[in-house]
């Protein structure tokens, strides 16, 4: 429906758009024990590190590779070794995660074969998993690195099977869901009394909660068994369509057919996965979920109301943008202004005339007349200025509390996602003045809906 | 990429640095950090370092020539505050593509300077360099030079790429960039003897708003701030001013010093932190106006002033004393603000348990030692564990530190307060450290902490029955 458009100007003003290193950092973060590293210099980490916490109100474990100009230029591989070394000895992850950016992949270097280097090296490591992806910082974005990080960890680590585990399942996550909403999609799935293993599970890690002990890993998330047991798996279940490779890897490494959802955000969609579930499990769809189903219903028919005809700005990356501009469009709403940061085939089954791969500015220019500005922290400052209501989707979500357990999937999630939005409309409905119906030449905008702001 | 490792090491042989000085030839040239530990690494690049020196200057458009990384995940994250322009915190970013590393990025650049000049018309722009850029060879100064002829505005190469080495040097750096091509560029409408620089304050959380008063009720004017809450041509035209304040000791001491050594402005170092030390820099700078021929009766009229707020501040913390008394206080912090905030801490009586000194100088660690005597803790460098672990056996009862160890101490269910840039307090002058002693207290006494330290019923031996 909506024509892709590649902005052409030579300056991004406001970036919507975060790198993919630091997507395959946080795929990484979903991991159990592990601890992942850049391969670049330490500002890299300390970036996506202070990004994080201030996201999650946690702690996070990622580590650098402290690559210099020397060392750039001469190739990194001591550097590597010293980093493993390092945090091996320091912080006995299960799994390291190490993830390029722009300096090393300018320079070339190769670091699958270092890795190999090393190992030969070092019998020690033996037992430790170390995954490498590769992801510059000038190619595509935050999920693509994301969407990656997680197809390198099924390639290098899920084991194929003899025989397949009955009731085990696999998810594959995409980086537009939140802890809350992994641990939701987990409930629905074992409700149906499947075993599911997600991947990554970042409800394990970075849900917050107060560990027993100081953890210099991870402390939670996919452990390393259950990630080789993968290919055990009676099917994948994928959540998110840039998550399709990785599951197509899982097909081919372990013979486990997958079904793809690109959305849990919605009634039809959730049907659709609970009729799914429902078909794989050979189980009826449980009770709670019949009763959640006619909340949402009743939500919906309650809300539509002040949903129709109301014009929405976005800007979101593909998955999370398909996800919330399908639901408003059902829910009556025109989706007028629509950034993303990078391709999908999503793109073109945007309900919105066009979408545009760039950055807020862009959104800005096109927002102006809107209701509602829906986009990560950074949108903050647009909205002041265009004085529309605002509300904070995806990452980060720097000035809010809770962004850990925003949750939009399944019945309950689509519910109360529509009470929150639509109780942004009702506190900002414009109400009449004496002079709302004011003799047309006065007010000068023949036809023209009233905006009062 | 020469002209870049002569101004490394240039900025490394910093003749006023006691702790630079006191090196052998061979040591200085490694520079002021030890090497980086890969793996074991931890803080910002040299580009962060310089992002964070000129950021704070409001109406320049900050644009960063690099792969998106480097604005499009840290921009508009810091608490510097502005009175006037909010363009600083605009994201502005080349976002160099694969396309570009192979061809080259200045064409790119330019036509960014070009629509940034067009679309926002900044009275400078500042291009930072990264990584990248300098890997592939990117010549920004040239692109910089071409763009100001072409446009007729200031165009700053700030030549920095992160790969040079950590923070405190992208600080310097950044100050280069000030020296080289932005002071001496203007001049004020008038000047008067009572005009000084501050130089390292970036009013974070709105801090330079905390002393300026006191400065004013003196007649002293700010005539630029290096950077808060900076303009462009106030810094450009801080050649006029008679004295400098260089706060926060070396992340700007060159500017500082070459501001003394070319245009012969005297400088002192001091902090607007805990109660004698922000009376002593009012004493210091009046001192040095007057001996750069401002009337003497302005030392007068700063002891009157000294002795008011102080009075007045002690008052106000009287009612903190003996509830904040001998309580424990685990200080994770760098450099000058160790010292200055062990020194305000004991005023109102708490004890320190322990303080870091990783980025303090000798001289930092000598007044730690003066204050807090020969058996001070101090730290050279704790893992996080040995903190959480300190916290948990109540050996400290709350941990002052930046963001990211927060958790530290959260998890481990103790109160913890930041004192670092993206805290949401402001902590300079009298009232602020009214202010850090009431945050402290509301920390200790919160009703949070007897609850959330209490286990679950049913995880205590025989809590059985009745739940």
């Amino acid at each position: 429906m909506a024509t892709v458009v590649t902005q052409r100007k030579a300056c991004t003003v406001n970036p919507l758009k975060m790198s993919q290193p630091i997507g395959a950092a946080l795929a990484f973060l979903g991991l159990d024990a592990c601890l992942p590293a850049l391969h670049g210099s330490q500002g890299c980490t300390a970036f996506g590190m202070v990004l994080f916490v201030r996201h999650f109100r946690e702690n996070i474990p990622l580590q650098t590779t402290a690559m210099n100009e020397a060392t750039t230029i001469l190739g990194g591989i001591d550097n590597i070794e010293q980093a493993i070394l390092n945090i091996w000895t320091r912080a006995k992850p299960a799994i390291i995660g190490i993830a390029s950016t722009g300096l090393t992949e300018t320079k070339g270097d190769d670091v699958d074969g270092y890795i190999r280097l090393i190992r030969k090296k070092h019998p020690e490591l033996d037992e430790l998993a170390i995954v490498y992806v590769s992801t510059p910082d000038y190619k595509g974005a935050f999920q693509d690195g994301w969407a990656n990080a997680v197809s390198r960890i099924v390639q290098s680590l899920v084991e194929p099977a003899p025989k397949k585990k009955e009731n085990q399942v696999n998810v594959l996550a995409g980086s537009h869901l939140s802890p809350g909403d992994i641990e939701e999609i987990r409930e629905i799935i074992m409700d149906f009394g499947l075993n599911p293993v997600m991947l990554p599970d970042l409800s394990g890690s970075l849900d917050g909660h107060i560990p027993e002990d100081f953890s210099p890993t991870t402390m939670g998330g996919t452990t390393l068994g259950e990630i080789r047991s993968m290919g055990a798996s009676v099917a994948s279940i994928v959540i998110g369509e840039h998550m399709l490779t990785a599951a197509v890897e899982l097909g081919i490494k372990a013979d486990v057919p997958y079904t793809v959802f690109d959305r849990l955000l919605g009634l039809e969609a959730n049907d659709k996965f609970l009729a799914f579930l429902s078909g794989l499990s050979g189980r009826p769809v449980p009770n709670k979920y019949r009763r959640q189903r006619s909340q949402l219903v009743d939500a919906m028919l309650d809300g539509h109301f002040f949903f129709g005809g109301k014009k929405i700005a976005i800007g979101a990356e593909p998955d999370l943008l398909w996800g919330i501009s399908s639901m408003l469009a059902e829910m009556g709403c025109e989706i007028d202004a629509a950034v993303t940061t990078t391709l999908s085939p999503l793109l073109e089954k945007i309900p919105a005339k066009e979408v545009v791969i760039g950055d807020l500015e862009d959104l800005e220019l096109r927002a102006k007349e809107c209701d509602l500005l829906i986009t990560h922290s950074h949108g903050r400052q647009m909205a002041e200025r265009l004085n529309i209501p605002f509300l904070r989707m995806g990452l980060p979500i720097f000035d809010r509390l809770g962004a850990a357990h925003n949750l939009s999937v399944g019945y309950r999630g689509t519910r109360d996602l529509i009470f929150q939005i639509g109780n942004i409309f009702m506190a900002n409905a414009h109400e009449a003045t004496p002079d709302t119906w004011a003799p047309i030449v006065e007010r000068g905008d023949f036809g023209a809906q009233v905006t009062a702001h | 990429m020469a002209g870049l490792n002569a101004k490394v090491q240039e900025v490394f042989n910093e003749p006023g640095c006691e702790k630079n000085q006191g090196k052998s030839d061979k040591e200085r040239k490694k520079g002021c950090t030890k090497q980086l530990q890969p793996g074991a690494a931890a803080g910002g690049c040299a580009f962060d370092g310089a992002k964070i020196a000129l950021q704070p200057i409001t109406d320049v458009a900050h644009l960063v020539h690099g792969p998106i990384a480097c604005e499009g995940n840290s921009w508009d994250n810091r608490g510097a505050k502005s009175s006037g322009s909010r363009l600083y915190r605009t994201g502005f970013t080349t976002d160099v593509s694969e396309l570009d590393v192979v061809y080259g990025g200045e064409k790119r650049l330019y036509k960014s300077i070009r629509e940034v000049i067009e679309k926002y018309d900044p009275p400078a722009v500042f291009v930072y360099q990264t990584c990248v850029t300098a890997l592939i060879g990117d010549d920004i100064e040239a692109v910089c030079k071409a763009a100001s002829e072409k446009f007729g505005k200031p165009v700053i190469p700030v030549d920095a790429p992160g790969f040079v080495g950590n923070k405190n040097l992208g600080n310097k750096l950044a100050g280069e960039a000030l020296l080289d091509y932005v002071i001496g560029t203007e001049e004020p409408e008038y000047t008067t003897p009572y005009d000084i620089n501050v130089i390292g304050e970036y009013n974070l959380s709105g801090e330079l708003w905390q002393v300026k008063p006191l400065f004013d009720r003196l007649g002293i004017r700010v005539l630029s701030c290096i950077s808060g809450d900076a303009r462009y041509k106030e810094v450009a035209w801080s050649h006029r001013a008679r004295a400098t304040m260089m706060v926060c000791s070396k992340a700007m001491i060159n500017i500082t010093r070459k501001l003394e050594e070319r245009y012969g402005i005297p400088y002192f170092e001091g902090s607007f932190y805990g109660i004698s030390d922000m009376s002593d820099s009012l004493r210091q700078t009046a001192k040095l106006l007057v001996d750069r021929g401002a009337d003497a009766e302005l030392l007068d009229r700063t002891e009157a002033l000294i002795a008011e707020e102080e009075a007045r501040v002690w008052k106000a913390l009287e009612p903190y004393k003996a509830r904040l008394k001998d309580k424990k206080v685990l200080l994770i912090t760098g450099g000058v603000k160790s010292w200055s905030v062990v020194s305000a801490l004991q005023e109102v009586g708490m004890e320190i348990v322990g303080t870091s000194v990783k980025k303090s100088t000798v001289e930092d660690k000598e007044r730690i030692k003066e204050l807090m005597g020969e058996d001070a803790h101090m730290l050279d460098d704790m893992s996080p564990r040995e903190m959480y672990k300190m916290l948990k056996d109540a050996k400290a009862e709350i941990m002052l530190s930046g963001g990211r160890s927060q958790f530290v101490a959260l998890k481990a269910k103790m109160p913890w307060l930041d004192i670092n840039q993206e805290r949401h307090h402001a902590y300079a002058g009298y009232d602020g450290m009214v202010a850090l002693v009431r945050e402290i207290d509301r920390a200790l006494y919160h009703p949070i902490w007897e609850q959330v330290r209490k286990p679950a019923p049913w995880e205590t031996a025989g809590a059985a029955s009745g739940y």
